[in-house]
């Protein structure tokens, strides 16, 4: 093993990447948890405000679908790296006021929470849209069947419509995934210790800025082909009861 | 139930209060358009009704009035001597009773419109075991013995997708039947199906039939209505036009319109 890494000119890389230190490893390893972490915690929080988003759309009134328009448009025209940095100094600011002037001191916010929070309101936005237009794809008539049968709304929702939208929305909602995977790395500039700037640290104490960000690269990618695996069997199931179009039909 | 007249009722035993279903009045109007000018209607138990009409005249939304699946505009409509409480625009006052009393009306639809995502067996356990809360090994039981009489018991794992129109709709009456439904709403439950597939779903509505089941049937096979039914409307423009027993309305039609919509349908 260490011969073929001395050929390959690799010893070296191997050393900076060791998981103990002085290796960087483990530091990127954990980077990466936090970015793992903050990713699905803003997915999850984006799915549950994008269900509530498009249901609020659909079906609320005048005044909730016009702060819905507003929220999903302002947050989907600006660039996502300001909003992190508007959302999160505005976020931590208002925090500290509140806590302030309820006497208490200045609160200490977590780097992963607040991370949650900030990605979570923007992958809310386009949760909203994604989920809007799948639940607008359930065929009218099953969504009739069940309240003829006197499905009650919230029953409706969880065994009809979000069952049936879900073939419609998990291609969508892959996309969100990997996206909220990467603006994780837009984290780095309000200092979280997000994978990014885990790799920009020990790039710039070893010098050895090509090895870290391939490193850091490679596992941005493995996280991607994994999720693609994971998104492709939920999809499959998601589509189970609908003939495959490959094979032609019925 | 409570009966106002006890007495009543053993001297005529086709009292209102026991009509399975009765309608009395009912107008509905979609903005300008007035679709219902006040139909009436009162079947018994093991009644079937065949409402019949040209396109437009109101069949469907009548059957959809029924279940609020459309809001009525007036009118009274009394499932099992319960009356179902509006409001004076005709909205429901009370939607956990308009859910109740669903759950006694089984709708077939003209689309089937079974839940794609679900298999046979799972599309007729739904209602049972997730509206009524009946134990799940019950609704199983009960499903499987409702898919063999519509003859589906080996597709029961298949999804809907994969199976003919006429398989569809059989299983959607086997949905419809695991509620046990005191009327069955019927919606032109032939009418999106290839020809030689509408015997088999007829075959199925004739069981329904013999066996006592009311049911409400809006068709366009009349021949199957003069067979079928106990009675037959035929609505013409929103209003009933003529009704009475299928020998004397198809064999002796009375009014004009009727004539020429019995000799235009052949
Ligand atoms: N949701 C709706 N909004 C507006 N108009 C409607 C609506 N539903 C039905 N109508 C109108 O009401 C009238 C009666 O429609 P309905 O579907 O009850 O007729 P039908 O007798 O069932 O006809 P068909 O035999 O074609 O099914 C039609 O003129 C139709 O255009
Ligand atoms: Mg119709």
């Amino acid at each position: 093993m260490d011969a073929i890494l001395e050929t390959l000119g690799l010893a070296q890389s191997a050393e900076l990447l060791a998981f103990s230190p002085p290796g960087w490893g483990g530091n990127l390893l954990r980077g990466l948890a936090n970015s793992m972490k903050i990713a699905s915690g803003a997915f999850g929080m984006g799915l549950l405000i994008g269900l509530f988003g498009a249901y609020g759309k659909l079906y609320g009134g005048v005044v909730v679908r016009d702060l819905l328009a507003i929220y999903t448009t302002v947050i989907r025209a600006v660039p996502e790296l300001v909003l992190i940095l508007i959302l999160y100094y505005v976020g931590t600011d208002l925090l500290n006021k509140a806590s302030l002037a309820m006497g208490y001191g200045r609160v200490e916010i977590s780097g992963v929470v607040a991370g949650i929070w900030v990605l979570g309101i923007v992958q809310g936005a386009y949760a909203t849209e994604v989920l809007r237009g799948a639940i607008q794809a359930v065929p009218a008539g099953q969504i009739e069947a069940a309240r003829a049968f006197g499905m009650p709304p919230l029953t409706l929702m969880r065994r009809v419509t979000i069952p049936a939208m879900m073939s419609f929305a998990v291609p969508g909602l892959a996309n969100l995934w990997l996206i909220a995977t990467k603006d994780t790395a837009l984290l780095a500039i309000v200092g979280f210790s997000e994978l990014t700037l885990e790799t920009r640290q020990a790039a710039s104490s070893t010098r050895a800025y090509f090895t870290f960000f391939l490193a850091a690269g490679a596992l941005y990618l493995i996280v991607t082909l994994l999720s693609g695996v994971v998104f492709g069997r939920v999809e499959k199931w998601a589509r189970r009861g609908q003939p495959s179009l490959r094979e032609g039909g019925r | 139930m409570a009966t106002l007249h006890p007495a009543a009722s053993e001297v005529d035993s086709r009292q209102p209060q026991d009509a399975a279903i009765q309608v009395r009045d009912l107008h509905k109007s979609f903005g300008h358009l007035e679709v219902l000018k006040g139909v009436s209607l009162t079947a018994q138990k093991g009644d079937v009704v065949a409402i019949i009409g040209g396109s437009g005249s109101g069949k469907s939304t009548f059957l959809r009035c029924i279940n609020f699946l459309e809001t009525p505009s007036s009118g009274q409509i009394i499932v099992g001597g319960e009356q179902i409480e509006m409001r004076p625009d005709g909205t429901p006052r009370n939607r956990r009773q308009i859910e109740r009393i669903r759950t006694r009306l089984g709708m077939v639809f003209q689309a089937f419109n079974l839940w794609t995502h679900r298999t046979l067996l799972e599309n007729v356990i739904e209602v049972p075991v997730h509206v009524l809360k009946i134990p799940r090994a019950d609704a199983i039981a009960r499903a499987m013995t409702l898919l063999e009489r519509v003859g589906l018991a080996d597709k029961a794992d298949t999804f809907p997708s994969f199976l003919s129109g006429g398989q569809q709709q059989r299983a959607a009456i086997a949905r419809a039947l695991a509620v046990d439904p005191s009327v069955m709403l019927f919606d032109e439950p032939t009418s999106a199906l290839d020809p030689e597939l509408v015997g088999e779903v007829l075959t199925v509505i004739r069981t329904l039939a013999a066996e006592g089941r009311t049911m409400l049937l809006v068709t366009h096979e009349m021949k199957f209505a003069k067979e079928v039914a106990t009675h037959v409307i035929y609505l013409f423009e929103g209003r009933i036009e003529e009704q009475g027993p299928p020998d004397t309305l198809f064999g002796n039609p009375q009014s004009a319109r009727l004539k020429q919509f019995l000799q235009t349908v052949g």
